[in-house]
Parts: C-alpha cells; sequence; structure tokens
C-alpha cells in the first residue's frame, strides 16, 4: 500500500491545464480575427472616405455625374428629424405604459414581446408596409413616408430603453409620491420619468443613431431624387439611398462620393452612439 | 419584486383616466403595427397565391416576361446566405464574448466592449460597400480559384469543424452519458467516413462541375466573386459584433459565486465555461444566435451589393443568386402597382416575415428564459 497521499493527478491535470489553455489561445484568436476584419472596414471606409471629401460634397447637391451631397445631407436630417418626431412620443409612451402602468400583466407582455420582435424585424418590410399604406394611397412617393417608414423603427428602440430605465427607477420614489397623494400620473409625469430623463434620452439618440443609417426602408418611401429637399409630398434625397446609387454607378468620381457618404454617415452614427453613452452620466437626476 | 399599489386617489378622475388612455393607446399602437404589417403584406400578397397556389413557396422561376413567378430561389438564397453567415459568425463570436469576460486584461475590458457595441451600430450599407469594392475582387481572383482547386480539403476542414460543432451539441443536450458517447462517435464515423470518400475520390474528380459528386460540385463555378459565399461572408462579419455583444451579456449573468465554486474545486478556466457557465445559460446563448440569424435573414443592403443579384436557383455556393430581401430592394421600386409582378414580390415580404418573426420569437423566448433563471 502506498503511504503517499497524491492531492493531484500531475499528468492530468498538466492535460487539462494544457487542453483550457488551447481553446483560450483558440477564444483569443477568435476575437483577434474578429477585430482585425472589422478594423479592417473601418480603415477601407477612412481611406476610401477621405480621399473623397471635399468641400463641394456638403454645399453642392447630387448631379447624374459629379456634384456633392449636400441635398441628401439636408434630407436625412429632415426624415430623421420628422421620423424621431414621431416615434419618440410613441415609444415613451409605450414605454412607460408598460413600466409603470401594464407592467406583469398578460397585456403588456404581449405588447412586450411584439415591441422585442419589432426591434429586429427586416426594416426592408417596414419600407414595403409604408409603401402600402401611404405612398400608394398618396400616388407619390414623399419625404412624409420615408419619415414615417423611420418612426416605425424608432418606435421599438424608444419604447424597449424607456421601459429599461423605469424599472431601474425605485419603488420609494411611487411609494413618496403616492404617499404625498399624488395622482398615477402626476407620479409618472414628475417623478418618475425626470429621474429617468437621462436613460431616456440615451434611448431618443440610440434611435436617431439607428434610423439615420438605415436605407432599405427608404427605397420605396422616400425614394430619393437630386433635387433640394422643398416639400413633404414629394421624393427626397436621402444620404443612404445616395450612397447607394452612387456606389452602384460605373463612375469613379461617384463612388469616391458613396464612400466619402459612407465615412460621414458612419461618423455621425458612431457620434450619436457616443453621446447617447455620455447622455447617460451626465443628464441623470437621481434615481440610478 | 413587491407589487406597488399605484392608485393614488381612489376616486375617478378624467385627466388622470385621459392620461392613461393616452399611455394604453401607444402600447396597442405597437401591437397594431406588427398585426398591420403582417395582415398588409399577407393581403397585398395574395394575387400570387391566388395565381399559384401554395406551390408559389417551392417553384423555381422568375420570368416577368411570362409573367410567372416563384419563391424558391430567393427563400433558399436567404435561408442559405444566413445558415452561413451563422456557422462562420457563431464561434467567432463566443470567442470574443468568451475572451471579453474571462481571459482578456481586466483594463481591456471596457473599451474592447465598447468598441465591438459601436461596430454593431455602423449601418450596414458601409458592410455592403466593403463587400463589394473590397472583398468581392480579393473572393474572385484569390480565394475562390484555390477553394475550388481545393475543394476536398475545404470540404474535410468543414466537416471537421461541423463534427466538433455538433458532438458539443449533443453531449451539451444528451449529457455525457452512454448514449452521448454513442451519438457522438456514430457521427464521428460518419464523418470520417465523408472525408476518406473525399481523399479517395480527390484524384479522380474532373476539374469542371460534375453532377456524379455533389460534395465537388459545390466549389465550383466561375470566380466572378460575387454570389451566397460572398454574401455569406459579409454577413458574418455584420453580425459579428451583436453575436458577440450578446454572448457577452449572457455569459455576464453567471454569477461569480458559482464560478468560484468551480475554480476552488481545482478546475480550469474551460471546465469552468463548459461545465459551469454553458449549462446555466444555454437557452440564452442559443437565444443570442438565433437573434444574429434574425438580422441575417431580413438585412438588405450587406446582401444586396454582394449577392449577384440573379433570380435563380444557385448550383453552387459561388453562383450569383438572390435573397428575399435583395430582391424587393432590387425590383420592387421599378414594379406597377396592382400587377402579378409586385403580388409575388408582396408574398415574398409576406415569406420573410414569417421566417424572421419565428426565428425572433423563439431568440426572445430563450433569452426571457435565462433572464428569468439569471
Amino acid at each position: 500500500m502506498s503511504t503517499t497521499f497524491v492531492a493531484l493527478n500531475r499528468a492530468n491535470y498538466a492535460r487539462r491545464k494544457g487542453g483550457s489553455w488551447i481553446m483560450a489561445f483558440l477564444c483569443t484568436m477568435a476575437a483577434l480575427l474578429g477585430i482585425v476584419l472589422l478594423g479592417l472596414i473601418l480603415y477601407t471606409l477612412l481611406e476610401k472616405g477621405i480621399g473623397g471629401l471635399a468641400l463641394s460634397v456638403f454645399t453642392e447637391p447630387m448631379r447624374a455625374r459629379g456634384g456633392g451631397l449636400a441635398n441628401a445631407m439636408i434630407g436625412t436630417l429632415i426624415q430623421t428629424g420628422l421620423g424621431t418626431l414621431i416615434g419618440t412620443p410613441l415609444g415613451m409612451a409605450a414605454g412607460i405604459y408598460l413600466a409603470e402602468v401594464g407592467r406583469n400583466g398578460r397585456f403588456a407582455s404581449v405588447v412586450r414581446f411584439v415591441n422585442d420582435i419589432l426591434l429586429s424585424a427586416p426594416s426592408v418590410l417596414v419600407g414595403l408596409f409604408v409603401y402600402q399604406i401611404v405612398v400608394f394611397p398618396m400616388h407619390a412617393f414623399s419625404g412624409l413616408a420615408g419619415s414615417i417608414a423611420l418612426a416605425l423603427l424608432a418606435m421599438p428602440v424608444i419604447a424597449r430603453t424607456t421601459e429599461d430605465i423605469m424599472k431601474l427607477v425605485p419603488d420609494s420614489y411611487r411609494e413618496g409620491s403616492i404617499a404625498l397623494g399624488a395622482r398615477h400620473s402626476t407620479t409618472i409625469g414628475r417623478v418618475i420619468v425626470p429621474a429617468a430623463f437621462g436613460g431616456i434620452l440615451t434611448g431618443i439618440l440610440l434611435a436617431i443613431a439607428r434610423i439615420s443609417g438605415e436605407t432599405a426602408p427608404l427605397l420605396f418611401t422616400s425614394l430619393g431624387s437630386y433635387a433640394w429637399p422643398t416639400s413633404l409630398t414629394q421624393p427626397m434625397a436621402s444620404l443612404p439611398i445616395a450612397i447607394y446609387k452612387d456606389a452602384a454607378s460605373p463612375y469613379p468620381e461617384l463612388t469616391k462620393l458613396a464612400w466619402a457618404g459612407a465615412l460621414i454617415i458612419t461618423f455621425a452614427v458612431l457620434l450619436f452612439n457616443v453621446v447617447s453613452r455620455l447622455s447617460h452620466h451626465l443628464v441623470s437626476r437621481g434615481g440610478k | 419584486m413587491t407589487a406597488v399599489p399605484i392608485a393614488g386617489s381612489r376616486r375617478f378622475h378624467l385627466g388622470d383616466a385621459a392620461f392613461k388612455a393616452v399611455l394604453w393607446l401607444a402600447a396597442v399602437i405597437v401591437l397594431v403595427t406588427l398585426g398591420a404589417i403582417l395582415l398588409n403584406l399577407g393581403i397585398a400578397g395574395r394575387l400570387a397565391f391566388q395565381r399559384f397556389g401554395i406551390a408559389f413557396l417551392w417553384t423555381d422561376q422568375w420570368d416577368p416576361v411570362r409573367d410567372l413567378y416563384g419563391a424558391l430561389a430567393p427563400i433558399v438564397g436567404t435561408l442559405a446566405t444566413s445558415a452561413l453567415a451563422l456557422f462562420l459568425a457563431w464561434p467567432i463570436g463566443f470567442g470574443i464574448a468568451y475572451f471579453l469576460t474571462e481571459t482578456c486584461p481586466k483594463s481591456l475590458r471596457a473599451p474592447l466592449g465598447v468598441a465591438i457595441e459601436l461596430l454593431a451600430a455602423i449601418p450596414s450599407i458601409v458592410y455592403g460597400m466593403w463587400g463589394f469594392f473590397v472583398l468581392s475582387p480579393v473572393m474572385s481572383a484569390a480565394i475562390q480559384p484555390w477553394i475550388t482547386t481545393n475543394a476536398w480539403l475545404v470540404w474535410s476542414i468543414v466537416i471537421v469543424l461541423l463534427y466538433g460543432m455538433f458532438a458539443a451539441l449533443l453531449f451539451s443536450l444528451l449529457g455525457r452519458a452512454l448514449i452521448g458517447y454513442a451519438a457522438v462517435i456514430a457521427l464521428g464515423l460518419a464523418s470520417a467516413t465523408a472525408i476518406g470518400y473525399l481523399f479517395i475520390n480527390k484524384t479522380d474528380l474532373p476539374p469542371l462541375p460534375s453532377e456524379d459528386n455533389p460534395l465537388w460540385w459545390w466549389f465550383q463555378g466561375a470566380p466572378v466573386g460575387v454570389g451566397l459565399f460572398t454574401a455569406g461572408i459579409v454577413l458574418a462579419i455584420m453580425i459579428l459584433p451583436s453575436i458577440a455583444a450578446t454572448s457577452r451579456d449572457v455569459l455576464n449573468t453567471t454569477p461569480q459565486l458559482l464560478k468560484d465554486g468551480g475554480y476552488a474545486m481545482g478546475a480550469t478556466r474551460w471546465e469552468v465555461l463548459t461545465g459551469i457557465v454553458i449549462p446555466a445559460v444555454r437557452g440564452s446563448l442559443f437565444g443570442a444566435v438565433f437573434l444574429g440569424l434574425g438580422r441575417a435573414l431580413g438585412e438588405t443592403m450587406a446582401v444586396t451589393f454582394v449577392i449577384g443579384n440573379a433570380n435563380r436557383l444557385p448550383t453552387s455556393f459561388f453562383d450569383p443568386t438572390a435573397s428575399i430581401a435583395s430582391i424587393i430592394a432590387n425590383t420592387f421600386p421599378e414594379t406597377e402597382p396592382d400587377t402579378l409582378k409586385q403580388g409575388a414580390l408582396l408574398a415574398l415580404g409576406f415569406v420573410l416575415f414569417m421566417i424572421s418573426f419565428a426565428v425572433l420569437a423563439l431568440a426572445r423566448l430563450l433569452l426571457r428564459q435565462g433572464r428569468m433563471a439569471a
């Protein structure tokens, strides 16, 4: 009988450690591969985009050859702005309903589930839907239709973030308000929404970032145009559509313009994302 | 969570009731939006279903001249590109998630995590442009010819990788018991047979497409650079950040106490992951993958640039073909209202909606289940 006490089978332990090390190494390599690939895309974007950036991109409208992207940028600003303006109250109200009124009820659960589905539903189908309900009856592609499509995409993002952030407001706030005799609407409007305001703003900014880069829902709604945006009932240019059209053109100067546009829209989207992260820390009052 | 009594005043108050009615209405609008999209596409697509019947779904034809339409090619294109993207992106995305939660130096964790989330926000058209202008030339000049001449090698690697994935899946579903080992060994024998078949036939294979050997044939075709394979790769890169970010969040929900227990027993990092973390969050991990799949299925711009836009069934991985989203993006703007062609496109939209609805619903159910357990 052996008298040595073996706490650990050394050979076995070395094998297990080796196996673990190999898997950790593979995962690190996978991470490296992913980051290199994504870095490559950003590098291409910067390299080709900066080459195409010129003052004329920001001052001249689109032309069949040459020109700039100024009308598309203004079109994107209008449609994103209007889309946010329509989508924000809807999304906020739905989010507040889920967090404060419906809570864990059956109806609220269904709405929450449907909202989560809408959050990642194919945006091209939202475009088709808006074509059917707005473009077809009005017999015209229009900036308004584009804005409505974008609003439908912004709504679930805002609803989700509003609900999430309002759930973080401590129940003691609600109890305190009720104890003072406040009505439910007063509690929500004067206590909970202000406490959660930073988070709600984050959601709105995230929604703006999401919809400003969307191309597919605008294809059959605002269509795109070479003209300056003057009316909401006519086709309206937008940056993503302009990029799509220019990238597909055989002319090198338009391809260059497409890369410049892609750089601008990516920069704007990333900027909104970063600001939305910061806003959470800057604007939050109370709560958590 | 304790329920909080939220009725301040018991008496009916008009302003309060109106306020709640407005909130309720917004919630109803969320419901109605989804229902209306579904109904609208279904009703608008009825033209195609009336004309071709349910066979519309599995007919391979797209002939605007003779006004004959079938959905098979775009459905196959959508499913194949998404499956390929998932096959490529899931292991890498999970690797990133594991790296970010376990092996990454603490000081890098936050910045890398934010970087991944920011990458997920880049508009998909940028990925499409990169695929078209950068990846596609490389594909046609170097990668596709290499794969075509080394099809047997590529197939062997794919089979080994698939075997590893399915073996892990079988073990996690059946457990490390006799039945688990039996299933994994049977799968191993099947894979080995397939690889052996490839090696034996390697020297006899003709350089051109041969209908006798479908495995070989899948990697044949003119190296045009755009097609199913390129679309799958671009999609994979596009959904990578979101799969990685969601998987990381899921891995992070495992309580540190459980992991510490594993380490205290002398388990290695990998053993803690496979023995403790993954069993605890298995459902949610599948949810993260399905969420990525849902994104890939409906993705339009990244695919439209690189899939080649040929409305026919692919006969190899390199064939230009179409997905539902790409065919809609390409042809819908120029179709006339109330025509059979537009009806067919709307019916395709309806099919896409049903597919992604099913996948996204499954993803959310799996993720929600995990959230409750956590």
